[in-house]
């Protein structure tokens, strides 16, 4: 095999591990951390280590919107547990509760179907074997194209769930 | 033995693309962070001498050429100070948010196209990344609002999250026009396509929208409610002293100059121009944007909380929307009357 090869496949390995090591080991920080601003702070590793995964799989279009829906929609999140938990303490404020059984079930169930899915997906016709020239294109042609309907609902969904959000915010005028 | 297939010497090892690509990385970040030392040398000089101007007094001028070696002193006198941190900051949000806030700004000049044939990375996606690189700032600052365990430093770090998280929206719209009449987000396509107009002409209200915007993600007056110091003391840099607050100090600085690169590259031909080298060009325009930037700071009061939201949500993001409507029809139009394209 040729050295270059070689050096490639292990490097592209470590990187590999090296995120899902990250992946793994900060998303359980976050989960375990009693202080829900550290959560959340930990969530943001976790998402840029699942952005990496896309840049490893040249899917740049993703891994650029991961960094800015995701990661920038954390800082609002910070904000709501900043506002929503006033405690003199922070180290208190991710605190457990008692639905350890259920949340059990709902875990394991997600971890039937993921891995169902995996055993059930043909991985070696997906891989394609060249590499992408401009995933943004070929994401609005596919966008824009065939799933049109499923895009304009899913924007008509968002809107009115903004609509709603603001008509629950702002409270309905009684007076007329 | 054949040299190709096996480690036959060191040289070998360092051909391979992926170690080659590393080693150029490091060389690539040592370039960046020594242009952006000097850079914010010259920037901070500057700075203080068009606030001078602008006030009718002289500025800094006592050490060296027109007080050039000014910001060396400030700089050394920085670096001098104690390295305090307060005893009820929360230790890692605190001492990292320095850090962040300064890797933001390192990732933005990354993406920059600083001449002909001369960007770190050139990528397929890079009007997209600068906004969402801008975007992962509100974070950091909001860390060291937090971590700082201060009233005023927390108000401050809300306040930013607020601003830069609606001024993000007319930002992103206002580069729309451009990604629409290039049908590329790659910055050196979109300086290519200025070839003959500048999108300045072509995208003149997308220009307006994009620079109020932009101060407003520089945190800059007539947006600078984060630190406004006759409200918050100095807002989310409050607890920070030393060279924590240097860098939190630089990154403002270098932003401003990045910002004003994104401003030249996107409206104003980037590093087009006749006779002089391009990344020459690129400077002088670059300088000329940072010029007005501080114009306007030095300019412009303070704009109030509520208005500041108003001005967002009821005239930028409608004036956005309009753009990206006209730019459209302009297209089409276009290509109806030259017959290109069917309509």
């Amino acid at each position: 095999m040729d050295f270059n090869a070689i050096v490639s496949a292990v490097m592209s390995n470590i990187v590999f591990y090296l995120l899902a090591f990250i992946i793994i080991v900060f998303a359980l920080m976050m989960v375990t951390s009693k202080n829900l601003v550290h959560s959340a702070l930990f969530m943001i590793v976790t998402f840029l280590g699942v952005a990496g995964i896309y840049v490893m799989l040249q899917a740049d279009f993703l891994a650029v919107v991961q960094i800015m829906v995701y990661i920038g929609a954390i800082s609002i999140l910070l904000v709501f547990g900043v506002m929503l938990s006033r405690r003199d303490n922070m180290d208190r404020s991710n605190l457990n509760n008692s639905f350890g059984v259920a949340a059990f079930f709902v875990a394991a169930f997600l971890f039937v179907i993921i891995t169902r899915l995996m055993v059930a997906t043909e991985w070696i016709g997906l891989v394609s074997t060249r590499p992408v020239e401009s995933t943004a294109g070929q994401i609005a042609d596919l966008l824009l194209g065939p799933n049109m309907v499923a895009f304009e609902a899913a924007g008509l969904l968002l809107l009115v769930a903004m609509v709603g959000a603001i008509i629950l915010g702002k409270g309905v005028d009684q007076s007329k | 033995m054949d040299s190709n297939n096996n480690i036959t010497s060191i040289w070998d090892f360092f051909q391979n693309p992926i170690i080659m690509n590393l080693l150029i990385g490091v060389v690539y970040f040592a370039a960046i962070a020594a242009f952006i030392t000097v850079l914010v040398i010259i920037l901070m000089w500057m700075d203080r001498r068009v606030a001078a101007f602008f006030q009718e007094r002289l500025g800094p001028i006592k050490y060296g050429p027109q007080g050039l070696l000014q910001p060396v002193f400030d700089a050394v006198k920085m670096v001098s100070k104690g390295n305090i941190t307060p005893r009820n900051v929360d230790k890692l949000v605190y001492n990292l948010a320095p850090m962040l806030i300064f890797m933001t700004t390192l990732l933005v000049y990354a993406a920059l196209p600083y001449g002909k044939n001369l960007t770190v990375v050139n990528l397929n996606v890079g009007v997209l990344y600068l906004i969402a690189i801008s975007s992962t700032a509100t974070i950091a600052i909001l860390m060291g609002g937090w971590g700082s365990n201060n009233k005023y430093s927390l108000i401050g770090g809300m306040r930013t999250v607020a601003m830069i998280i609606s001024y993000e929206i007319p930002f992103a719209f206002s580069l729309l026009g451009i990604i629409m009449l290039t049908g590329s987000m790659n910055m050196t396509d979109i300086i290519n396509a200025q070839k003959n107009v500048w999108f300045v002409f072509l995208q003149p209200l997308a220009f307006v929208v994009f620079m109020i915007t932009a101060m407003a993600e520089l945190n800059k007056s007539p947006f600078d409610l984060p630190e406004a110091e006759s409200e918050l003391v100095a807002g989310f840099i409050t607890e920070y002293a030393g060279m924590k607050f240097g860098l939190v100090y630089l990154a403002e600085y270098a932003n401003m100059f990045s910002m004003a690169a994104i401003a030249v590259t996107l409206f104003f031909g980037g590093w087009q121009g006749p006779l002089l080298p391009s990344w020459l060009w690129f400077l002088i325009k670059t300088l000329l944007m940072v010029f007005f930037i501080m114009w306007i700071r030095w300019t412009l009061p303070r704009i109030r909380i509520d208005k500041m939201m108003k001005l967002n949500w009821k005239v930028l993001i409608p004036l956005s929307i309009l753009n990206i409507f006209l730019t459209g029809i302009g297209i089409k139009l276009y290509q109806y009357f030259t017959g290109m394209g069917g309509v």
